[in-house]
């Protein structure tokens, strides 16, 4: 895979993800019955971001937990081996919650299909958003994002590589290319 | 991984990430709604030659937690001609388009055989006196959630050994976990030779001694015959686990028991149903490392 290009440094992905934790403050009134859902892998550390800062600007912190999707993906049986099965862990009742699903990137939209079967499953949530870092087009199902931190125009050739501190020693969101 | 037949070419690795799986299969198992859509469209035939109410509505629960789709099968292999008409069973079951046979024979080596016979996953769930190796997966799952590593642990396996594809699944396992087996019996009930390494002695108090953990075999006197077996008196004098004897152990050592348990011959009943006892564990943690070993199997491409 060939390197193109770094297309956010770790200031503005801190700015993006501000920006976001007020836009959440924003769409749900101060953040009443706010919880954040980081989707594995990355989502997870930037919902822990959000909730920082959603408690450091409203001196409230929201509920959070983690999710993983693997069970309700749609393309298991295309897969060369069964893949791994992280933890789920949801400290809190979902019902009547207003739930910010939080993913790294927006591709086809499946991860976020899958997400939002995994969440009903634990029960009815008043209203679920959609949070992403960025948003790189060539949706394959009806899915639209709340809250963007970028989007980023990209062909189907390109992966988005998002690096988070907590994963990967540092904070940037690079562009690759498959040959 | 193809089939589950035995614990042939494990390693450590191939455990530890099934184990991950049924982790996040109890955590499921945790919910109001205790099913996902996982293996959706997939299907899955339990075909049992030898009744068994538990291991069978285990897989089948396992099965129908991951949305698959069930069929059953049981008949006992005496009133079926064997070889060619287990081979017909199977054959008939798969053209409904089968994609996991779980299979019991009371004879060694039919899930083997029948894995040469189907394109269609196969899951040995105990085969004569060979191996049950999701008994021996949950019971390990189990001890490491109790003790943690099993590095170096010493497991004491006691009653009819001789007869128990569970003791050799489980001395199989665990040996391949490090940890240090001992099975113990009457001598009519013990083999000739040691396998996988365990340690083999009539002398109760020996194999009890500091372990572990210690995990009480069903005495199957369906299996017996010729009257070898000491009297249920006998036995009871020789080998029950009482308080007195698990005193033994290490101090909280626990007490494990595949089912069905004979209440008062293996286990003096208060201990069975004390805080020591992971018998209900092990049927809970059961379904969760079935529902592993299902997904490992089938969540992917068929071969």
């Amino acid at each position: 895979m060939r390197f193109k290009a770094r297309v956010m440094e770790a200031p503005e992905i801190a700015r993006a993800l501000s920006r976001i934790a007020h836009e959440i403050l924003e769409a749900t009134q101060g953040g009443r019955d706010l919880a954040l859902v980081g989707i594995h892998t990355r989502g997870i550390p930037l919902a822990g971001r959000l909730a920082e800062r959603i408690e450091r600007f409203e001196g409230r912190r929201p509920m959070l937990g983690q999710l993983d999707i693997t069970l309700y993906r749609d393309d298991l049986t295309e897969l060369e081996h069964a893949p791994v099965v992280r933890e789920t862990v949801i400290p809190f009742d979902v019902a009547g919650k207003r739930i910010v699903l939080v993913d790294d990137v927006l591709f086809t939209g499946r991860t976020a299909r899958a997400g939002l079967d995994a969440l009903t499953d634990l029960g009815r949530p008043a209203r679920v958003y959609l949070a992403i870092l960025v948003d790189r087009g060539h949706r394959e199902l009806p899915i639209c994002p709340d809250f963007v931190g970028k989007n980023l125009p990209t062909s189907r050739k390109e992966v988005v590589k998002v690096k988070l501190a907590e994963t990967d020693g540092e904070d940037a969101v690079e562009l690759w290319e498959r040959p | 991984m193809r089939h589950l037949l035995d614990f042939s070419g494990w390693d450590r690795a191939r455990v530890a990430a099934l184990f991950k799986t049924a982790r996040a299969m109890k955590e499921v198992l945790s919910r109001p709604i205790k099913t996902v859509p996982t293996l959706k469209g997939r299907t899955v035939a339990t075909v049992f030659f030898e009744p068994s109410t538990r291991t069978k509505t285990s897989f089948e629960l396992a099965a129908k937690r991951l949305s698959a789709d069930v069929v059953s099968f049981s008949g006992s292999s005496s009133s079926l001609k064997k070889g060619e008409s287990i081979r017909d069973t199977l054959l008939t079951l798969a053209a409904y388009g089968v994609d996991a046979f779980v299979i019991r024979a009371d004879a060694a080596g039919v899930p083997h055989q029948a894995a040469r016979w189907l394109d269609a996953a196969v899951i040995n769930a105990g085969d004569g006196r060979r191996a049950h190796p999701t008994q021996a997966l949950l019971d390990a799952f189990t001890l490491e959630e109790a003790l943690g590593d099993l590095e170096g642990r010493k497991i004491a396996i006691v009653g009819d050994i001789l007869h128990s594809r569970v003791a050799r699944s489980n001395a199989e396992l665990l040996g391949l976990l490090g940890a240090e087996v001992w099975l113990a019996g009457p001598p009519p009930l013990l083999p000739r030779r040691p396998f996988f390494g365990a340690r083999l002695t009539a002398r109760l108090e020996e194999a009890l001694k500091d372990a572990d953990a210690v995990m009480a075999l069903r005495i199957q006197k369906e299996r017996l015959s010729g009257g070898r077996l000491p009297s249920e008196e006998d036995y009871r004098d020789g080998y029950q686990i009482t308080e007195d004897r698990l005193a033994l152990a290490k101090p909280g050592a626990p007490l494990l028991h595949p089912g069905p348990l004979n209440r008062d011959v293996e286990i003096e009943g208060t201990l069975a149903d004390g805080p020591r006892s992971l018998v209900l564990r092990q049927v809970e943690n059961g379904q969760a490392v079935r529902m592993a070993v299902l997904y490992h199997l089938l969540a992917r491409r068929a071969a």
